[in-house]
């Protein structure tokens, strides 16, 4: 890639001030994506996931949380030392983000269409019939029949994957470069899962939009995905194109999650499982977060954190043994070539 | 072999009431309408479908916490409804539910071993060591140090509280377990060990499991059978193989076709369903599925498919169920 990427993480480190003193919730994370591109980030609950996403949108309430140390660049500019009005400027035009929560994201008060127009006026400073045309236009684009009419409607009116398609029509109202869609269909049935999944590709094609995926669902990687990050107690465990990542998991954390997921190609019998649980918030383990779990940890895994290597182009894990897997231990699926 | 439990045109329709001052009935939301299923002892039967069609109200009918408005519920042979409620009582002791949020469906004041021992004191037992052996005895069992008896639910994780969950379920001894959404809050990882842990304590113990859920891959991987909902219906059943191998509702088939890939190799532009699930208090005349089904005909509007067997061990409520079939292999030449 010669020229900069859309978004750019550099070691990003975000902290809480908690009971127990300032703790990370997110520590060291890097990575890049370019327009065009939809970077999928998985990991488990409370691995650090939407306060990444938070972290680059600088929607985290400071205080409690405070960006550590690190780096996020946006086409090139630093958003950490730009002044908060122009950083403003660009979330909800430029840079638009879908929330993991619609209900509490959209407000109950405000009909849908008065909060997808005032999106739209705020950015882009339209006379109301434009906006509202704009407005209806993008209900459409996204599939709620009879759009007009919908925009009367109050978000409890609404069917889940509806208040979804809102959610997703807000932040695409001002055409975004870049979209952050943080579990935009957890909560919603396959099928409707299947619709937005199709409708969010079609649009990245569309447009060209970068698209950072957020979710803990193998299968919406294995879906959507062009190159993944695994996320680990805050940590990046490991990234990899997606077909690298499905066919030659190194990480015995992204490996564990591929084989405990439950496929309609598998063959029934024992899942694979990874023993134990997910470590608490500033559980502060001085070497690898997941040893604990890890049939692979030796002494030096628990010294001090392993540092991430590069496997192959694009390919980078953050484990000692990476190259080692160990009897007991999940093996990756076989899937035809 | 006779059933454990038996659904015989199952229904429930809830009254919907408007109004504040003079309350007054405006409608009813046919959660279950006319669902008759089986289940035989020490299997699983998974239950699937939309959210709101009615799986929920389906495990709740079969336990008796909820009253039908039509049909029956037989367990071993009883029908439930003609039982006194002491009877009733000791009955359901052969039948029991585990939750998918177990915060909320543990009492947070109560310790491990009250929450436990609970369904066994209705029961009528009250031998204290012998109760408090039983405790320990089935922490063990689930994966819990019996040294944590004393704790409070919110000393636990999200997976450690679902253990806790199946342990106060399996206290009495049961022969059923309805498993409502059990492992779909939880995370894959964890997830897997609770799948795991459910396939053991079948083994060990004979259990038939009702599971209810909307992953079709954790239903499939888990059932031996499985119905599939569809607005208050059952539109197929058959056992695991049979489903997989012969998809015959055109609503199974839009099920399967939204499940996300296992590989990225898998890839692939497949057909989608449109729309959203209907209004349980108006569902669609004839057959449920007609306004999303892409092979609807006018006969679809008009007349409701019934469930009726397409082959063996496979019913089917559609009326062209016949089309889907694969075609036969040919003959050689
Ligand atoms: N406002 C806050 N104050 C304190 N801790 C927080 C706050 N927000 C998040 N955290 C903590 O940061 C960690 C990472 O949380 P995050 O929400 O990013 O997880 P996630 O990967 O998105 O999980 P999930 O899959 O459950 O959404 C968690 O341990 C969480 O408890
Ligand atoms: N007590 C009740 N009173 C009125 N309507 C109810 C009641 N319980 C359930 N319903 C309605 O019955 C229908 C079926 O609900 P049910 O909870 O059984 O669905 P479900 O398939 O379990 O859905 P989910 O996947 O969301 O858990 C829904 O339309 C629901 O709103
Ligand atoms: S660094 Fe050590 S403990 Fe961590 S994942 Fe690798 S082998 Fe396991
Ligand atoms: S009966 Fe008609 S509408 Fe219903 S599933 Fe079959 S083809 Fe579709
Ligand atoms: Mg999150
Ligand atoms: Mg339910």
């Amino acid at each position: 890639m010669t020229a900069a990427p859309l978004l750019q993480v550099e070691g990003l480190t975000t902290l809480f001030r908690t009971g127990r003193g300032e703790v990370a919730a997110v520590e060291d994370v890097s990575f890049a994506l370019a327009a065009g591109e939809v970077l999928g980030i998985v990991g488990e609950s409370g691995s650090g996931k939407s306060v990444t996403a938070l972290s680059v949108m600088g929607l985290l309430p400071e205080p409690p949380a405070r960006i550590g140390a690190g780096r996020i660049r946006f086409e090139g500019r630093d958003l950490l030392a730009m002044p908060a009005r122009e950083r403003r400027a660009l979330r909800g035009a430029a840079m638009g983000m879908v929330f993991q929560e619609p209900m509490t994201s959209l407000n109950p008060v405000f009909t849908v269409g008065d909060q997808i127009v005032e999106t739209i006026r705020t950015h882009d400073r339209l006379p109301l019939s434009a906006a509202r045309d704009r407005a209806v236009a993008t209900l459409a684009r996204v599939g709620i029949p009879s759009p007009a009419r919908r925009m009367q409607d109050y978000p409890h009116q609404l069917s889940g994957g509806m208040r979804q398609r809102v959610m997703i029509a807000i932040a695409l109202a001002c055409a975004p470069r870049l979209l952050l869609a943080d579990e935009p269909t957890t909560a919603l049935d396959v099928t409707i899962q299947a619709q937005l999944l199709d409708l969010m590709r079609d649009l990245q094609t569309e447009r060209g939009m970068g698209i950072v995926l957020i979710t803990h669902n193998m299968g919406v990687i294995a879906e959507f995905a062009d190159r993944v990050l695994v996320m680990y107690a805050g940590r990046v465990a490991e990234e990899a194109p997606v077909e690298a990542l499905f066919d030659a998991p190194r990480h015995p954390y992204t490996v564990g999650l591929i084989g405990a997921t439950p496929t309609l190609e598998g063959t029934g019998g024992a899942l694979v499982t990874i023993p134990g649980t997910l470590p608490r918030l500033g559980d502060g383990l001085p070497g690898c977060g997941f040893a604990p779990r890890c049939l692979r940890a030796t002494a030096a895994c628990r010294a001090a954190p392993p540092p991430m290597v590069e496997v192959a182009p694009g390919h980078r894990v953050a484990c000692l043994h990476w190259d080692r897997p160990t009897p007991g231990e999940a093996r990756a699926p076989r899937v035809p070539a | 072999m006779t059933a454990l439990l038996a659904l015989e045109a199952v229904e429930k329709h809830f009254p919907v009431v408007e109004g504040v001052l003079r309350p007054r009935v405006v409608g009813h939301v046919r959660a279950v309408d006319g669902v008759s299923l089986a289940l035989n002892p020490g299997e699983t039967l998974g239950l699937v479908g939309e959210s709101g069609c009615g799986k929920s109200t389906v495990g709740r009918l079969a336990l008796r916490l909820l009253a039908p408005t039509g049909g029956r519920v037989v367990l071993d042979g009883t029908d439930l409804a003609a039982l006194a409620p002491a009877e009733l009582r000791r009955l359901r002791q052969r039948m029991q539910i585990v939750f998918q949020d177990p915060m909320a469906a543990l009492n947070p004041r109560m310790t491990v071993e009250e929450i436990i021992l609970e369904p066994l004191h209705v029961q009528g037992r009250r031998d204290r060591q012998a109760l408090r052996d039983r405790a320990a005895e089935l922490m063990e069992r689930v994966g819990l140090s019996p040294e944590h008896l004393r704790r409070h639910p919110h000393e636990f994780s999200g997976g450690q509280r679902q253990r806790i969950g199946i342990a106060r379920a399996l206290a009495p001894g049961p022969r059923l377990i309805v498993c409502d959404e059990a492992v779909s809050a939880l995370d894959v990882s964890v997830q897997a060990q609770i799948v795991n842990l459910l396939a053991e304590l079948q083994r060990e113990f004979g259990l038939a499991y009702l599971f209810i859920g909307h992953d079709l891959a954790v239903v499939k991987h888990v059932s031996d059978r499985i119905a599939v909902m569809y607005l208050g219906q059952i539109v197929e059943i058959a056992t695991k193989a049979e489903l997989f191998a012969r998809t015959l509702h055109p609503y199974t088939r839009a099920l399967v076709a939204a499940i996300p890939v296992a590989h990225p190799r898998l890839r692939r532009p497949r057909a989608r369903l449109t729309g959203d699930v209907p209004s349980a208090m108006a569902p669609p005349p004839g057959c449920r599925f007609h306004p999303r089904c892409p092979h609807a005909e006018a006969r679809c509007s008009a007349e409701a498919p019934a469930l009726r067997p397409v082959l063996p061990g496979h019913a089917v409520a559609c009326h062209f169920a016949e089309r889907f079939l694969p075609s036969p292999p040919r003959p050689n030449p």
